[in-house]
């Protein structure tokens, strides 16, 4: 059985840690060459590799993922 | 690459708690008490406990806490959290109050609160961030300064004969018979956050047993203080803070849990592992 993910980042609130970046087992994520309104790196997802694990989510200190997820 | 067909309501598995609030947090990025905040509102959420919870915040880099969290707060003076703690659950004795301190606030000028609060048993949970660093006011030693760590006021490095040793008030805590749960924890990783937060669950359930403090540590990075890159700063925590300051639990349900070093608790001033 397979998992298909997909993250919400609020990009607005994002301070560009890297804390996730690290912590995505599948490298489905990183830090964009864009800026947000503070200046920061806002995280994006770069492929759709995405299972929904939601480490990213949970190390996030700021709690700017929201994580969906479906069986397929 | 949105996938649009995935983001529906009923396939959601992981969003900010809603104890939370909107605020945006003026931690610097990456710090872990940001992380600390999310799991003790996830917490509070789970156990439904939201409008029946005070928090107490210190002065520190938390101060501002009670922005943060959308629960009862007090502010205490500073290292002055346990005291209010204590007065709030004595006269409030089913509420479930916590305080949140840090390293400078709980370690630092609030010893004698914290250890006599710990001493007379008050049926309160305590949450300690300890980054080793004034983070607040600019990166100054604290008592948890690693030895040879360097800071604004050790530049070359803490030395041993000028500044003492690292304060393990964890380990000082566990000693004492008014303290039920006694855990260090960290929220580097995503398993160590589930760890933490299952600490933290457990030590806010302890309160209504009323046997006693619980006292989580949670042992954080200090990017701004340490003067490194978020992910820099946890490999360093990793390599450096965890061995003076080692993950696990040391006393649970008010015994000594099991797999404890005594050699670690009870600490050779030769064992105190040297900062790189």
């Amino acid at each position: 059985m397979a998992f298909k993910g997909q993250i919400v980042i609020d990009t607005e609130r994002c301070k560009g840690c890297g804390v996730c970046v690290g912590a995505c087992p599948l490298q489905c994520i990183a830090l964009s060459k864009h800026v947000n309104g503070k200046g920061y790196n806002y995280l994006e997802s770069v492929n759709d590799k995405c299972i929904g694990c939601a480490s990213c989510a949970i190390v996030c200190p700021d709690g700017v993922i929201s994580v969906y997820k479906v069986k397929c | 690459m949105a996938n649009l067909d995935i983001v529906k309501p009923e396939n959601l598995v992981y969003k900010k708690s809603s104890v939370l609030t909107e605020a945006t947090m003026h931690y610097c990025p990456g710090c872990g008490h940001g992380t600390t905040h999310r799991i003790i509102a996830e917490v509070i959420e789970e156990l439904g406990i939201q409008d029946n919870v005070m928090g107490v915040a210190p002065v520190g880099c938390s101060v501002l806490a009670y922005n943060y969290l959308n629960v009862d707060f007090q502010e205490a003076a500073h290292g002055r959290a346990p005291a209010l703690a204590t007065a709030a659950k004595r006269l409030n004795p089913d509420m479930y109050v916590f305080t949140y301190q840090g390293d400078g606030d709980l370690a630092a000028i609030g010893t004698a609160e914290t250890i006599h609060a710990a001493n007379r048993g008050e049926n309160i949970t305590m949450i300690f961030v300890n980054n080793g660093i004034y983070g607040m006011t600019g990166g100054q030693m604290a008592p948890t300064t690693l030895v040879g760590m360097r800071s604004a006021t050790t530049p070359y490095g803490r030395n041993v004969e000028l500044n003492g040793y690292p304060l393990r008030m964890t380990e000082l805590l566990a000693t004492l018979p008014g303290t039920y749960y006694i855990t260090r924890q960290s929220v580097h990783t995503p398993q160590a956050v589930r760890k933490a937060k299952a600490a933290i669950k457990k030590a806010f359930e302890n309160q209504k047993l009323k046997k006693g403090v619980s006292f989580v540590e949670i042992v954080s990075n200090c990017n701004s203080g340490w003067k490194m890159t978020a992910p820099a700063a946890n490999k360093w925590m990793e390599e450096n803070m965890f061995p003076n300051y080692p993950i696990g639990d040391i006393k649970v349900d008010g015994k000594l849990a099991e797999g404890v070093d005594l050699n670690r608790l009870v600490m050779d001033h030769a064992l105190s592992v040297q900062s790189k």
